[in-house]
């Protein structure tokens, strides 16, 4: 096993590229073990391209990536210790499994070739299935399910692996707002527990209220801090390219972002940006 | 009326019939699921080269084609893997070329009394002894190795990328699978045919698709489905003197016309309604 360190994810001066297309420029990125980092940006911008190079599916052009001090061309059995939770799209639904069967398949990496699953590991999935609020519905074939349902099971998967690091892609899309409320708890409950977790998200405002660490993202790291002292107009505006602000509902903020950087929207402040200017 | 079941080619006939058969159905549950149908097609037909080279050079037909056939599933593959030329793209021309070899390797054969029309279609007459227990031989490999791989060529099939982040050796795995396509492909060329080959691996599957949700299940009915098709198709084709792929491909084309009418549209019926019902709340301690 590798040598703890104080770090899960090091990223230093990554550049990920596609033929021509640079998905990643020179991203230089800390995660702290145990922490909550989501990380926002426009559409495009490499949010998805980030995960998959932290779990080693993408490989870089240059620069160096360690997860939980292994290299990432040789994680090895680090790989165990990492929970992956895919885009809800990538899952074909028409596949006759059922959510028990896929839940356990997160850990057949642990299980090896040529070996069943074991008693102990059905026992971990079926208690990564009652952890999502699903250990009723561990015989139904996953078509069977409505979206929110799915992208349960798909974190009872990532659960299942009992992970150190999880890592989420998005996971509230196509989710109703009660159901995405519960998800960000569950995710909540897990950072208590001491499972460092790295969040893709469009979704500003939720991000600003769960975690310690946010990352814009937009090619470039264009930021990275704590929530209420980097999410501000501007840093969203250069994130996203154009004019954004944040609006409040009641607690919870959302941002919108406006078509052109030039146009002159009023740039109301955020309840993050209002915490830092009281504190001035 | 089964008379005919006292020549020993028809003996040899049905014994690799029903072999063919239940292999294609296995193999053709992870084609269909894993949407692969082209690229069994593509090895399919590339076998046709390897044919032709094993007259050529005088070999057992069934070695050199499961060389060729190996060689292209491997070459795809590889191909597939990396993205400079399109999958389909480069399946598309490499079982063109491996064809047009094929043909014209068979036109330096001039004289020799090469049966291509039973290659092609298949033909009952032409499984010899040997042949016999090569192809057993081959289909004992398929079936070990899916049963050893179980597991994991289900994870495969159903989120690749998943199992390679979990540490299953996905990209191995994959290239075992058309590994095991190849073979099983070579197994069916003579009662079969390279050209009809692909349906009897395809269509059982899909039959069995219709009926059934669950993965043990399906691969059980796509067994069934295609050792009746195989086995009816053979008599047919002896009785009706008509060549066995085409006997046997139908047959299995009617019982999947068949399961479709069966299916009541179940799995688009049942997703609706568990969209109507979903307002679970999640279970966060």
């Amino acid at each position: 096993m590798v040598a703890d360190g104080p770090w899960a994810v090091e990223m230093e001066k990554v550049t990920v590229a596609f033929g021509r297309t640079v998905a990643l420029q020179d991203v230089s990125l800390r995660v702290r073990r145990g922490e909550f980092v989501g990380i926002v940006g426009p559409n495009g911008s490499g949010k998805t391209t980030l995960l998959r190079t932290v779990l080693g599916l993408v490989r870089p052009v240059r620069g160096e990536v360690r997860v939980l001090g292994a290299p990432v061309e040789r994680l090895g059995a680090v790989r165990h210790r990492l929970g992956y939770v895919p885009q809800l799209a990538a899952i074909d639904t028409r596949f006759p499994v059922h959510v028990l069967d896929v839940v356990l398949m997160g850990r057949y990496g642990q299980i090896g070739l040529l070996r069943r699953p074991s008693a102990a590991d059905r026992e971990a999935a079926r208690a990564a299935l009652a952890r999502v609020g699903l250990a009723d519905l561990a015989g139904r074939q996953i078509g069977q399910l409505s979206g929110g349902q799915r992208q349960r099971v798909l974190i009872a998967r990532a659960l299942a692996v009992e992970p150190e690091i999880l890592l989420l892609d998005e996971p509230a899309t196509g989710v109703d707002p009660v159901t995405s409320g519960s998800l960000y708890e569950l995710l909540n409950h897990l950072h208590e527990e001491g499972i460092t977790i790295m969040m893709v998200s469009h979704d500003v405002g939720v991000v600003s209220q769960y975690v310690d660490q946010v990352a814009c993202l937009n090619r470039y790291l264009v930021v990275h801090g704590r929530p209420e002292e980097v999410l501000t107009t501007e840093v969203v505006e250069d994130c996203y390219g154009c004019g954004a602000m944040f609006l409040t509902h009641g607690d919870l903020p959302h941002i919108v972002v406006g078509p052109h950087r030039k146009k002159g929207l009023v740039a109301r402040v955020s309840p993050a940006s209002q915490r830092k200017q009281a504190g001035e | 009326m089964f008379d005919i079941l006292g020549y020993t080619f028809m003996q040899r006939a049905l014994v690799a019939s029903t072999l063919i058969g239940a292999i294609c159905a296995i193999i053709g549950v992870y084609v269909v699921l894993k949407s692969l149908a082209f690229i069994g097609s593509g090895i399919a037909h590339a076998s046709f080269g390897g044919v032709a080279l094993g007259y050529l050079l005088g070999w057992n037909l069934i070695f050199s084609a499961a060389l060729f056939s190996l060689l292209t599933a491997l070459g795809i593959g590889t191909v597939s893997r990396r993205s400079e030329v399109r999958e389909d793209t480069a399946i598309g021309i490499f079982f063109a070329a491996s064809m047009a070899l094929g043909v014209v390797l068979i036109g330096l054969l001039q004289g020799y009394n090469v049966d291509l029309f039973g290659f092609l279609f298949g033909s009952v007459l032409a499984v010899s002894q040997a042949d016999l227990w090569l192809s057993a031989l081959l289909g004992l490999l398929v079936l070990i190795t899916v049963g050893l791989f179980y597991k994991e060529f289900l994870f495969i099939a159903f989120d690749a990328e998943m199992a390679e982040v979990v540490g299953v050796p996905a990209a191995a795995l994959y290239y075992l699978l058309l590994a095991l396509i190849a073979l099983t492909v070579v197994i069916s060329i003579r009662v079969v045919g390279i050209i009809l080959v692909e349906a009897l691996i395809v269509t059982p599957a899909a039959a069995a698709y219709q009926l059934t949700d669950d993965f043990p299940r399906m691969m059980g009915v796509a067994v069934g489905i295609g050792v009746a098709s195989a086995v009816a198709g053979l008599f047919l084709s002896y009785w009706l003197n008509i060549a066995s792929g085409a006997a046997i491909v139908l047959t299995a084309t009617l019982l999947f016309g068949v399961a479709t009418l069966l299916s009541p549209r179940r799995r688009l019926a049942l997703k609706e309604a568990a969209e109507a019902e979903e307002s679970t709340q999640w279970a966060a301690e």
